[in-house]
C-alpha cells in the first residue's frame, strides 16, 4: 500500500511540473535580443567619465583645475585649459581620457568641485583597436551638443525615467521593444552632426582646439599612436 | 492525361518500383523529421525557458538545420588511430538502419505502408534490439574507454527497458489478437473510445499500460530524463564521443527517427493511428496530428525533468515497470480467458 502510495504521488508531481513548464511555454519570453533591443541604462549607471554642459551657455562646466587629473590613482586623465577673451577663468580645451587604464573608481568625481565631470551611461564600450579607448571628452562633449537638438534642455536636465529592475511582466517586454537603444547616439549620426554644427560657442572653441584629423567619434578622438601620456593637444594651444 | 495518371500510378504500383518509391519517402520523411525536430526541440526549449532559440538564420532560424546539415557534412570523418575502422563506419548506418526498416511497416493511413507485414509489431521489435548492438559495436570499434562505458550504461538501460516495453507489447497483442499493425488500427474504428487507450473493459489498466510504454519508449531512445548514455552535460558526447562530422550526425538522425518510430508506433498501438477523435474524416492528417504532439510531449518531458541517476533508472524500471507491466499482461490474460473458460 506504501508502494503504490508512493508511486502515485511520485506520478502527481511529475504531473505538477509538467503543469508548471507548459504554462512557462505560453508566457512571453523573458530575454532582450540584445543588438536589435536594448534595455534602458538606469540613470546611476557608472560609465567611463564625460564633461557636464553649463545649461545656460552651453559651454563645459570645466575650468582646468586639474584636481581630477591628480586624484586620479591610475594617472589615466590628462587635460589642458586655456584663458579665453573676457573670461575670468580657464576653459578646458582638451580632455584626454585613458580608458584602457581607467578602474572606474570615481575618485575624478568625487574630487571636482563643480560637478563638471560625471559619469556616462555608455555602455557599449566593445572596440577592435587600443586606440579607440582613448577618448577626448572635450570632443566627446561637442558632439553630443551637437546631437542635441538646438532647444533641448540641458544635459543634466535630460535624465531619462529610471527603469526598474527587468522583472517578468509582458508589458515591461512591450515596452523594451519601443524603448530607444542606448542612452549615448551612435558613432554615424554624432560625425555627421558635428560636421554640419559647431556646438558651443561657434568659433570660440573650436578656433581653439588642436585640429585632430578627420571629424571622429569621441571614444576614437585620437588619430595616431595610443594616448600614453595623452599630452598630444598641449602643443598647439596658443 | 486522365490514362497516362492511371498508367504512372499502375508503373508506381509495381513491385520494385513500389518499394523504391516508399524508400525514397522514408529517407525524405526521416531526413526531414531528424533536420526539423531540432528545430522544433531548439525552439520548443526556448520557449520552455522563456527565451526565442535559433533566430538568426532564416526567418526564426528555420534555415538553422541546412547550416547545420551542412557544417556537419564539411567536417571530416576521423577515424581515431588504432580503431577498428569497419566496424567504426558501419556502426551509424547499423543504427539507422532498422529505424527506417521499422517505418516501413507503419500504416500512416488506409492502406498507408510500405510494406502491409502481418507481423509489423514484432518485426518493429526484432530490428529495434540491433539499435543497442550497433551502438555498443560503434564505441567498441572507436577505442576509447569512456565510450565503452557509456555504451555499457546506454546497453543496460536499454535492456532493462526493453523488457517492461516487451511486456507491454505482448499485452497489446493479445488484447489486439493480432500483429498486424493494420488490423490493429482498424480495430480501433470510430470515436476516441474507441481506442485501445480507452478501451477499459478490456484492461482497466490500459492508460497505466499506455504510460509505461511512454517511459520505455523515452529509456529505448536514450531522451531525457533517461539520458544517461550521452549526459551532455557530464560525459562529453557519450558512446559517440570519438564520432565526427557526419558519423555523429547520423547518430543523432537516428534519436529523432528513433523517436518518431516511438511516437508512431504508440499512436497506432494506443491512440487510434489514422481514426479522428470523432469518427469523422480519417485520414494520414490525423495520425501526423498524433503523432506529432507525442513527439512535442517528449520534448515537453526533456525540457520539465532534470536527469535521473543511473541506479534510480534501473530501480524504476525492474522494481516498478517491469512487476506493474507484468501485472497487466496477467490481468488481460484474465479478463480474455476467464469468460471463455466459463461458458
Amino acid at each position: 500500500m506504501n508502494a503504490l502510495n508512493e508511486i502515485y504521488s511520485g506520478f502527481n508531481s511529475l504531473l505538477v511540473g509538467l503543469r508548471i513548464t507548459l504554462g512557462q511555454f505560453f508566457k512571453p519570453g523573458v530575454t532582450v535580443h540584445y543588438p536589435r533591443q536594448t534595455l534602458k541604462i538606469p540613470r546611476r549607471y557608472r560609465g567611463h567619465i564625460e564633461l557636464v554642459a553649463n545649461p545656460e551657455t552651453g559651454k563645459p562646466l570645466c575650468f582646468a583645475c586639474k584636481l581630477c587629473e591628480r586624484a586620479c590613482p591610475s594617472d589615466c586623465i590628462s587635460l589642458e585649459g586655456v584663458k579665453l577673451e573676457g573670461d575670468k577663468r580657464k576653459t578646458v580645451a582638451s580632455y584626454q581620457l585613458d580608458f584602457t587604464k581607467c578602474s572606474l573608481c570615481g575618485s575624478c568625481v568625487e574630487v571636482c568641485r563643480d560637478g563638471a565631470i560625471r559619469f556616462s551611461r555608455d555602455y557599449n564600450l566593445a572596440g577592435v583597436a587600443k586606440e579607440a579607448f582613448c577618448m577626448d571628452l572635450v570632443q566627446r562633449l561637442r558632439e553630443q551638443l551637437a546631437a542635441a537638438t538646438p532647444e533641448a534642455p540641458s544635459p543634466k536636465r535630460q535624465a531619462q525615467p529610471e527603469i526598474p529592475h527587468p522583472r517578468f511582466s509582458p508589458a515591461l517586454a512591450r515596452a523594451r521593444n519601443d524603448a530607444p537603444p542606448a542612452a549615448v547616439p551612435g558613432p554615424a549620426a554624432t560625425v555627421a552632426a558635428a560636421r554640419m554644427t559647431p556646438a558651443f560657442g561657434a568659433g570660440s572653441m573650436d578656433a581653439l582646439l588642436p585640429r585632430l584629423g578627420p571629424p571622429a567619434t569621441g571614444r576614437a578622438a585620437l588619430p595616431d599612436a595610443h594616448c600614453v601620456g595623452a599630452k598630444q593637444g598641449e602643443g598647439s594651444i596658443p | 492525361m486522365n490514362a497516362l495518371a492511371s498508367n504512372a500510378a499502375a508503373f508506381l504500383d509495381a513491385e520494385p518500383w513500389r518499394l523504391l518509391v516508399w524508400l525514397a519517402a522514408l529517407l525524405g520523411f526521416v531526413a526531414l523529421n531528424a533536420a526539423y525536430l531540432v528545430w522544433v526541440e531548439r525552439k520548443s526549449a526556448g520557449r520552455f525557458q522563456r527565451r526565442p532559440g535559433p533566430t538568426e538564420v532564416g526567418p526564426a532560424g528555420l534555415l538553422q538545420p541546412v547550416a547545420d546539415g551542412l557544417k556537419l557534412m564539411a567536417k571530416q570523418l576521423v577515424v581515431p588511430a588504432g580503431a577498428d575502422s569497419a566496424l567504426f563506419r558501419a556502426a551509424p548506418l547499423m543504427v539507422i538502419a532498422p529505424v527506417l526498416m521499422g517505418l516501413a511497416v507503419i500504416p500512416f493511413g488506409r492502406g498507408l505502408a510500405a510494406l502491409d507485414l502481418n507481423v509489423g509489431l514484432l518485426m518493429i521489435f526484432a530490428l529495434g534490439s540491433i539499435n543497442v548492438m550497433a551502438i555498443m559495436l560503434g564505441a567498441w570499434a572507436s577505442r576509447n574507454k569512456y565510450s565503452l562505458m557509456a555504451a555499457g550504461r546506454m546497453v543496460s538501460q536499454n535492456i532493462a527497458y526493453e523488457i517492461p516495453m516487451l511486456l507491454v507489447v505482448t499485452t497489446m497483442a493479445m488484447v489486439t489478437g493480432t500483429l498486424d499493425l493494420n488490423q490493429i488500427v482498424a480495430q480501433q474504428a470510430g470515436a476516441f473510445w474507441h481506442w485501445n487507450l480507452f478501451r477499459l473493459w478490456v484492461n482497466p489498466l490500459m492508460p497505466v499500460t499506455f504510460l509505461i510504454y511512454y517511459a520505455c519508449m523515452l529509456a529505448e531512445t536514450n531522451r531525457a530524463p533517461f539520458d544517461m548514455a550521452e549526459a551532455e552535460s557530464e560525459l562529453v558526447a557519450g558512446a559517440y564521443t570519438e564520432y565526427a562530422g557526419m558519423g555523429f550526425g547520423v547518430f543523432f538522425m537516428a534519436e529523432y527517427a528513433n523517436i518518431v518510430l516511438g511516437c508512431s508506433l504508440a499512436t497506432v498501438l494506443f491512440l487510434g493511428g489514422w481514426h479522428s477523435p470523432f469518427g469523422l474524416l480519417p485520414g494520414l492528417a490525423w495520425f501526423l496530428l498524433k503523432m506529432y504532439f507525442l513527439v512535442f510531449s517528449v520534448i515537453w518531458v526533456r525540457w520539465t525533468f532534470p536527469r535521473t541517476q543511473f541506479y534510480v533508472l534501473l530501480n524504476l524500471s525492474w522494481k516498478i515497470l517491469i512487476p506493474v507491466s507484468l501485472l497487466t499482461l496477467i490481468l488481460s490474460a484474465a479478463i480474455i480467458k476467464i469468460p471463455k473458460a466459463l461458458s
